[in-house]
């Protein structure tokens, strides 16, 4: 039994409530939006070619997302969520990583993914569900996996993968190895039993895990204000005894040196990390959500003026590592080949029929088998009910 | 061989299954130190230090959510929920996420390492909280694995294999049995198959087909049908999913018959799925309606459990209706 921690406690002998907000949280800035460094701010280990890597990722994802919601206006792809205005935390957090360190994300975080190189084919395939998604078409756009590059595969259950992302840094720290797990989420999901259940499991079995919210002010149409009375996720870390920091969201330099320092500790000392990264999700939830119910477009404006890529851009054009002409041939060039793996994917196959019962278990159990046996006979017998898969049925 | 209960048997087959592989990891709430409200973990923190076995906070969602992530990581991964009752709050990790982890990722990733232990049922004056039998929930869930043993030696050679599966398991142990039931059970390291079910007594006149301590209660009423000269086949399904559902098709084929007994409430319970699916099966060969002998469909009560169970009387009593229908 500890209870030390009460014997430390100064004794009042009239009853003294403690505030809910006077945890004073600071907010870590690094980069001003004009691209000048702060005085006196500490920077992440840096340097041209990690920032070329980075800034070319964020526009990678820009792009793509782009293209990706003029894909579904098209009506060419049923789904898809941008990351819009706050690409920064997911490609910055990223950044601050080992290839070898597990990412766990909730699903606004496909740039971990894309700065981890996960093709711009791989990515096309989940989208269209064809038969050569990794995920064999199974779940709907932007739930990437990829176990190559250690990025656990998304599931739209929100928060799921935290005290999973507590269970995954627990079995690295057993196997002594030089990795840690990092867990993405948004203050929305915050709100889950989960986040609870993961963070004091983290704290009280010492895990190496970093836990990265991104809180960007909505949980679909929910706005923060709606979703929490306290001062923000950051402070709930305190609370389970966690090292806790917060950041500017939209700051790259800040979320890389955060990340850094975090993984250093967390390996180091073989303890969790929370960060609250702020921003703000300029784009609608998904595809499927219309902002312009729930709040205005001065709003918006306003956090458009703290664009995480522009503000990236002026620091590497201050520091003569990019200049216009780079910048104008990179997007061009972005544009077309989406463009064209977009044409390309969505005429791949669907998967074949078999993929309906495989991986549910490691081998389909008897009466799974007798399952598929009928539905093959089925569709024999009204092919043209079923085309994607009547031709190709063995 | 050594005399074992229930509990020491699981105890063996965890002791075992963490000598194999020091990558296999048992823990839950007061699952460390203490070894477990019954018992069941106890020494193994000793053994295999506390980095291997050790306490959760109280936190179902928790325990669940952690052992889907470090079996997803690789290691064996065995939780307990201190009650079935209290799974509950585990349910999205378990039907959401254990089941789904390789199917959704395209067997990118798999928790074929997990084994949820947690003991279900009644018979201990646990009321409504201290009693339940959830098995058919789980049941619903396409990627799991359910399995309940009868006895000790079913126990520690279900439990070896439950945790060697590569897929996610529940393994529901009956706690009515912890130290009830005895027997002889081998000191060395064996499996029994999952997804068989055992004919433990050959009959003729009607099979009964039960789980866990409802095994008990069967072979009891198939003595008293014994002494009337009905001759029954008794059967222990062993595995709720995936189900032996030629072993029962066959033995049904034969007697005509068909008794399911379990302990849980009788509407959608598992009784319910195996006699829609022998119907079709055995349909021209039956001679009587398939009977199911359940628990009523209430909470399960704590002053009234006597006659609220599906017991050895009732079971008996539909035998009778069954062969003279």
């Amino acid at each position: 039994m500890n209870t030390d921690v009460y014997k430390e406690s100064p004794v009042v002998h009239q009853p003294a409530f403690i505030d809910g907000h006077s945890v004073e949280i600071p907010i870590l800035k690094i980069l001003k939006q004009d691209g000048n460094v702060y005085d006196g701010a500490e920077l992440p280990e840096i340097d041209q070619e990690l920032a070329t890597k980075i800034y070319k990722t964020l526009a990678f994802h820009r792009v793509l997302d782009e293209r990706m919601v003029a894909s579904q206006r098209q009506g060419r792809l049923s789904f898809y969520m941008t990351a819009l205005g706050e690409e920064a935390a997911s490609v910055g957090g990223a950044a601050g990583l080992k290839p070898q360190d597990m990412i766990m994300a909730q699903y606004r975080e496909q740039g971990a993914l894309m700065y981890r190189g996960f093709s711009l084919e791989n990515f096309m395939n989940q989208m269209f569900s064809n038969e050569k998604d990794l995920g064999k078409g199974r779940q709907m756009p932007i739930h990437y996996g990829s176990r190559e590059l250690n990025y656990m595969t998304i599931s739209s259950p929100l928060a799921t993968q935290i005290p999973q992302a507590t269970g995954y840094a627990y079995g690295q720290k057993l196997q002594g190895l030089d990795a840690v797990t990092i867990c993405y989420f948004g203050e929305g999901a915050a709100s889950e039993g989960d986040f609870h259940a993961g963070l004091n499991m983290a704290a009280v079995h010492d895990c190496p895990v970093i836990f990265f919210c991104r809180n960007n002010g909505y949980a679909i149409s929910t706005p923060s204000d709606e979703q929490y009375a306290g001062n923000g996720i950051a402070s709930r870390g305190v609370g389970y005894g966690i090292k806790t920091i917060r950041i500017d969201g939209n700051d790259i330099l800040a979320v890389l040196k955060a990340t850094q320092d975090a993984r250093t500790y967390a390996l180091a000392e073989n303890k969790p990390v929370l960060i609250e990264a702020m921003s703000y999700r300029l784009g609608a939830h998904s595809t499927s959500d219309d902002p312009s119910g729930y709040r205005t477009r001065e709003e918006e404006a306003k956090w458009q003026a703290h664009d995480p890529i522009l503000r990236m851009k002026n620091w590497m054009l201050a520091n003569n590592w990019w200049d216009e002409e780079q910048e104008t041939s990179l997007f061009d060039k972005l544009r077309e080949e989406i463009l064209a793996a977009v044409k390309v994917a969505e005429v791949i196959d669907k998967p074949p029929v078999e993929d309906l019962i495989t991986d549910v278990y490691d081998e389909p159990p008897a009466l799974l088998k007798a399952q598929f046996e009928e539905l093959k006979l089925h569709i024999k017998k009204y092919p043209e009910a079923y085309p994607f898969t009547a031709g190709r049925i063995k | 061989m050594a005399q074992m209960n229930l509990l020491h048997a699981i105890n063996n087959a965890l002791e075992i299954a963490m000598t194999e592989n020091e990558r296999a990891v048992c823990f839950g709430e007061d699952v460390g130190h203490f070894g477990g409200v019954f018992r069941a973990t106890n020494g193994l923190q000793e053994k295999f230090g506390k980095s291997r076995c050790f306490n959760t906070p109280l936190v179902e969602q928790g325990v669940i959510g952690f052992a889907n992530g470090l079996a997803a990581q690789g290691s064996v991964a065995i939780a307990e929920i201190q009650f079935a009752d209290y799974i509950f709050p585990a349910f999205d990790q378990i039907v959401n996420e254990s089941a789904k982890f390789r199917y959704r990722s395209g067997n990118e990733f798999d928790v074929g390492n997990l084994t949820i232990r947690t003991p279900y049922g009644g018979g201990i004056a646990g009321g409504l909280y201290h009693s339940q039998s959830p098995e058919a929930y789980f049941a619903h869930t396409p990627g799991l694995k359910v399995v309940v043993p009868r006895n000790p030696y079913q126990a520690k050679g279900l439990l070896l294999a439950s945790i060697r599966d590569n897929n996610p398991v529940i393994f529901f142990e009956p706690k009515r049995l912890y130290r009830a039931s005895v027997g002889e059970v081998p000191t060395e390291d064996y499996q029994l198959p999952l997804g068989k079910a055992e004919i433990v007594t050959q009959g003729s006149d009607i099979t009964l087909l039960a789980w866990g301590a409802q095994m008990e209660i069967i072979e009891k009423a198939a003595e008293m049908a014994s002494a009337d000269g009905i001759s029954c086949e008794v059967i222990d399904l062993r595995t709720i999913l995936p189900w032996d559902i030629e072993t029962v098709a066959n033995s049904v084929t034969k007697t005509g018959r068909l008794l399911v007994s379990q302990e849980a409430p009788l509407t959608a319970g598992f009784a319910s799925e195996i006699a829609a699916t022998i119907q079709k099966e055995c349909f021209l060969h039956l001679e009587s309606p398939i009977a199911r002998v359940c628990g009523m469909d209430t909470p399960y009560p704590l002053s009234l459990e006597k006659e609220y169970v599906a017991d050895h009387l009732k079971v008996y009593e539909a035998i009778k209706q069954s062969i003279n229908y």
